[in-house]
């Protein structure tokens, strides 16, 4: 490793948005990378390649043949109790909807990095949030969820990239970090978190008792499967996910709340159309009107709760995203009817500017 | 102090590099900073262009609809561009195969010819740095001691004996600069 | 000889190996599968690996390969057991790795996994029982159908211009510069049984020695797919199938 390589954890860098997830995943102790190039994310694999964290963490990276390979090389890493990831996007990532449904179903824990771009088909390579269905509706087949985290700066592409694994672990459960095109390839400042070992084998049999690392004389065969030919039992395992679920959305909720106390009007966006309305958001307060803004940072589970409370309080919602307008629905679930809910998005790869969140929300909600 | 920058050119005349440098720059004197790329193919030949923002404070949008400074290093670019600087704002473009020039008036117009000047004395490499000289001659936004530290910084070891190269370059933008009226 | 001689343990002349448990199979009669799991829990127990040893199932019949032999397992979803392998046995070098596929998993959906874990040269071992059908299915036409047979989505047969070749992959794999050991097998007879078996063992051993990736095809009957009594099995597929894809070693470096 070049002197250039070592850094102490305190050190305020400048990088990408994708680099500091390559960074933070060698540094939480990941155990295998496993992915396929694909614009505008290249740089997650390319860093690591570049870092070698084999010859320091002992960190598997593996460039597969294609997304299907890489999210299958995941559900064998993490079938062995590994800290594993992969990292797409949004063509890709549909690739990987099998995969992701039998790791979910396996009740496995691994991060999936999905750095959107503008669809549907092979779309653009310009960012895009239109894939936000796919990630929180459970994008796969059968009744599943991933736990979805989505960063609005190149510090939270590092912080979610421990979180994720953290919470994949804490619940078993497939964690998806869902960022934009802009998320990934902007730079800015980051501080990267302090390292931590990889596990020993000893203690993911301690802590993973049902990883498929060989079967020692003391106990039975462990077998990830995923098969239920008796209708019952895969009911029975489906309640058992529906609990795990119930149980995130009751502990795991996470969001930002940006001057809403005396808000008579609400933005609510996620990534980098969070930071786009926050700017807006300056500019109406600038006139005087009244605007706060809801960041949902986790999408599953959904902020429903605060989104609730605020519906009793503010004129009108304004939810900003690049899509046709997909969260707007869970908003609009959240409120319920009490106030009007208005969307503004751009599609496609473009994103909605300062100026078009500030129009929408002269036109669509103050002056309405 | 948001100083809010759009830098756009071909791919190849370093408008992404310049960028990267400006955003070490502001790293250096503790600044926050962004650098969000036009990114994909359009680097490899057509037209690139890089929003660079040096912050005091923490910076919302990364995305812009307006600028308080252009670099533009070709006509597309001043075409997209001259419309969006602020009133006020600073526009600074080498005139280098333009037959078009800037038309406004409210705006403060800057022309440094770094290509020309390049080509006669055989800096091309530089050439980013060139402009980028201009830049902090008339918009003085970072020190030049914070520019060499982050250039330091944004360049592998290897490359460390070009740094010498890269401050006469700015030294002679900050010559070639001229004010249009 | 009386029951108590019989279970006299001096007298003993056969017994199941530990690594297979007392699980009734869901094997047809005249299946080769049955014997294809036997040989390779006497392999794991002769080799003393059975602590070591982490099983890839596939999709098709033999996904319940983890119901009979007692190591531990993970079942791929359809064509992905290699992908699963590369990954396990990247992370855990000094494990025994197989994958254990049908055709059409292995040689259809399987492909691209089956060659670039092959072309990697990943020291895994992979069983591929070939029967020129989908057997969980209902017999559907497999890539490796011969030409005119017949199946439930070739029902007159198949032909060139509708279905293509048969295809054999095992050759392909043998091009590869990742494979270190390919051979194909069958284990319609004591002679091939006994063949099989060596050749697994010496695709596990590779794969713990890191030579590269052994591919151990075992040609195979589906009595129930191919609607025969499993003798006849056995004749169809020496008549049939064996001029098509011929036993032998293919290489062995």
């Amino acid at each position: 490793m070049s002197d250039s390589k070592k850094h102490t954890h305190e050190e305020v860098r400048l990088m990408k948005g994708n680099e500091a997830i390559a960074h933070a995943a060698i540094r939480c102790g990941c155990d295998g990378y496993f992915g396929y190039p694909i614009t505008p994310q290249s740089e997650i694999m390319e860093t690591l390649m570049d870092e070698e964290p084999w010859n320091s963490t002992g960190m598997v990276v593996l460039q597969a043949e294609s997304e299907t390979s890489s999210i299958n090389m995941v559900y064998g890493a993490a079938s062995c109790g590994k800290k594993s990831m992969t990292s797409s996007s949004s063509p890709g990532v549909s690739l990987m909807q099998e995969g992701i449904s039998y790791i979910a179903a396996g009740e496995l824990p691994c991060l999936i990095v999905n750095v959107m771009r503008g669809g549907p088909g092979l779309g653009t390579i310009q960012p895009s949030q239109a894939d936000y269905f796919q990630a929180v509706k459970g994008g796969g087949h059968g009744d599943y969820k991933l736990i979805t985290l989505a960063p609005a700066s190149v510090q939270e592409m590092a912080d979610h990239t421990v979180l994720a694994f953290d919470l994949a672990f804490k619940y078993r459960t497939p964690a998806m970090i869902l960022a934009d095109g802009i998320i990934g390839q902007m730079m800015e400042k980051v501080i990267l978190p302090p390292f931590q070992p990889r596990l020993t084998e000893e203690e993911i049999r301690t802590r993973m008792p049902w990883a498929t690392l060989g079967k020692p004389a003391s106990r039975k065969p462990n077998v990830i499967t995923t098969l239920s030919l008796d209708a019952q039992e895969m009911e029975d395992t489906n309640i058992r996910l529906q609990a795990k679920y119930r149980e995130i959305e009751k502990n795991e909720v996470l969001f930002e709340e940006v001057e809403c106390e005396d808000a008579d009007y609400l933005i609510i966006a996620f990534g980098t159309c969070a930071r786009v309305s926050q700017k807006a958001v300056d500019m109406a307060r600038a006139e005087g009107i009244k605007v706060g803004l809801i960041r949902p940072i986790t999408l599953f589970p959904f902020p429903t709760d605060i989104i609730s409370k605020y519906a009793d309080k503010v004129k009108s919602m304004l939810t900003i995203e690049m899509s046709a307008g997909q969260m707007v629905e869970d908003v609009r679930l959240a409120v319920n009817g009490r106030v009007p809910v208005e969307f503004y998005g751009r599609m496609g790869g473009m994103n909605p500017s300062p100026d078009g969140v500030y129009n929408a929300l002269m036109t669509k909600l103050v002056n309405k | 102090m948001t100083e809010e920058i759009i830098i756009a050119g071909f791919g190849g005349q370093g408008v992404l590099s310049m960028g990267k440098i400006l955003a070490y720059s502001g790293l250096m004197q503790g600044q926050e900073v962004s650098w969000m790329p036009s990114y994909g193919p359009e680097q490899r030949g057509g037209t690139a262009n890089v929003t660079v923002i040096l912050s005091d404070e923490r910076i919302s949008s990364p995305v812009l609809n307006s600028y308080d400074t252009a670099i533009v290093l070709n006509q597309p670019s001043l075409e997209r561009f001259e419309s969006r600087v602020k009133p006020g704002g600073t526009l600074i473009f080498d005139g280098n195969g333009f037959h078009k020039f800037p038309t406004r008036k409210d705006i403060n117009v800057y022309r440094i010819d770094a290509t020309e000047y390049s080509l006669a004395n055989n800096t091309s490499k530089t050439l980013n740095m060139i402009i980028l000289g201009g830049l902090l001659k008339v918009r003085p936004i970072v020190q030049i001691e914070n520019v060499l530290k982050g250039l330091k910084k944004s360049l592998p070891d290897r490359h460390h004996h070009l740094l010498g190269m890269n401050e006469k370059a700015l030294h002679i933008g900050m010559d070639l600069i001229k004010k249009v009226d | 000889m009386t029951t108590n001689e019989i279970i006299n343990p001096a007298n003993l002349v056969y017994a199941k190996t530990k690594v297979m448990n007392d699980t009734p199979m869901h094997y047809c009669p005249g299946c080769s599968h049955g014997v294809v799991h036997k040989i390779i829990g006497e392999i794991i127990d002769d080799m003393g690996v059975q602590e070591n040893t982490i099983g890839i199932a596939p999709v098709g019949c033999a996904v319940f390969a983890y119901k009979y032999l007692d190591i531990d397992w993970q079942q791929a979803a359809h064509g992905r057991a290699p992908a699963l392998a590369t990954a396990v046995k990247r992370l855990l070098p000094d494990r025994l790795v197989f994958t254990y596929q049908g055709d059409g998993d292995l040689a259809a959906i399987g492909t691209a996994e089956t060659i670039h874990a092959c072309n990697r040269g990943e020291n895994i071992a992979i069983i591929f029982i070939n029967n020129g059908i989908y057997g969980m299915t209902g017999g559907q036409m497999a890539p490796t159908t011969l030409h005119g047979m017949k199946s439930s989505t070739s029902p007159n047969g198949r032909t060139v211009p509708l279905n293509g070749h048969p295809l054999d992959i095992t050759k392909l794999l043998a091009m590869l510069d990742g494979t270190c050991y390919v051979t194909r097998q069958a284990v319609h007879n004591v002679a091939g049984v006994r063949k099989t078996k060596k050749a697994i063992r010496k695709a596990f051993e590779n794969s713990m020695l890191g030579k590269g990736t052994s591919i151990v095809e075992v040609v195979s009957t589906c009595s129930s797919g191919w609607k025969l009594t499993p003798e006849a099995s056995n004749d169809w597929m020496v008549e049939n199938m064996f001029p098509a894809y011929p036993l032998g070693d293919l290489k062995d470096l």
